[in-house]
C-alpha cells in the first residue's frame, strides 16, 4: 500500500509538473512572441479572457507539483532515512527540488500577484472603454520572473531526470 | 548590456550553462 501511494504521488507530481512547465513554455515560446506582434485591439482579449484561464491552471499545477513533491520527500525519507539525501540519487533529486521550489515561489509570489493586477487593470480599462494605464513595472517584473523560471526549468529537469535516468552514470558514478 | 533573459536564445543558453555549472558542482564538489 505504501509503495502504491508513493507511486501515485510520483505520477501526480510528474503529471502536474508537465502541465506547469508546459504552460510556462506556452507563455514564453508562444504567447509572448504572439503578443509582441498582435494588433493593439486583440491584446485586451488575450489578457482578459485567455490569460486568466491559463494562469489558473499554471499556478495550481505549480502548487500541485510542489505538494506531491513534498509528499515524495517525506515518503523517501521514511523509506531510506536521512542517508538517502546524501546518496547520488538523493543529492540529484534535491538539487532539482530546490530549483523547483524557487520556481514555485516565483509563480505564487512574483508572477501571479503581478499578473492578477494586470488582468484586473485591463478588465477595468476595457469596461471603461479606455486604454490600459498605470501598470508601472509590473509587466516587466512578471516577464523577468517567467523567463527566470524558463531558464531554471532546464537544470531542474536535468537533475530530476538524472536522479534515475542519467545514461552516463556521471552523477556519483 | 542587454539582459540575456530578454531573448529566448539568451534564456536557453543561460539555462544550459547553469545546468553544466551545477552538474560540475555535484560531480566535483560533492562526489
Amino acid at each position: 500500500m505504501w509503495l502504491f501511494i508513493e507511486f501515485l504521488a510520483r505520477w501526480l507530481h510528474i503529471l502536474s509538473g508537465v502541465m506547469w512547465i508546459g504552460l510556462l513554455y506556452y507563455f514564453n515560446f508562444v504567447q509572448g512572441p504572439f503578443m509582441a506582434e498582435a494588433a493593439a485591439a486583440a491584446k485586451p482579449e488575450v489578457t482578459t479572457k485567455l490569460l486568466p484561464r491559463a494562469m489558473w491552471w499554471f499556478r495550481w499545477a505549480a502548487m500541485s507539483t510542489l505538494v506531491f513533491g513534498l509528499i515524495l520527500i517525506y515518503m523517501l525519507s521514511t523509506d531510506s532515512g536521512s542517508a538517502y539525501w546524501s546518496s547520488p540519487r538523493g543529492v540529484s533529486i534535491l538539487f532539482g527540488g530546490i530549483l523547483g521550489i524557487i520556481m514555485w515561489f516565483n509563480v505564487w509570489f512574483i508572477i501571479w500577484p503581478n499578473q492578477k493586477f494586470i488582468i484586473a487593470a485591463t478588465k477595468a480599462a476595457v469596461a471603461a472603454g479606455k486604454p490600459v494605464e498605470g501598470l508601472g513595472t509590473r509587466p516587466r517584473i512578471a516577464f523577468l520572473a517567467s523567463r527566470t523560471n524558463t531558464m531554471l526549468s532546464i537544470p531542474m529537469l536535468f537533475f530530476m531526470a538524472a536522479s534515475t535516468h542519467n545514461p552516463w552514470h556521471l552523477i556519483g558514478g | 548590456m542587454k539582459n540575456p533573459l530578454d531573448t529566448l536564445k539568451g534564456t536557453i543558453t543561460l539555462g544550459v550553462l547553469l545546468t553544466v555549472v551545477l552538474w560540475l558542482i555535484v560531480e566535483l564538489a560533492i562526489f
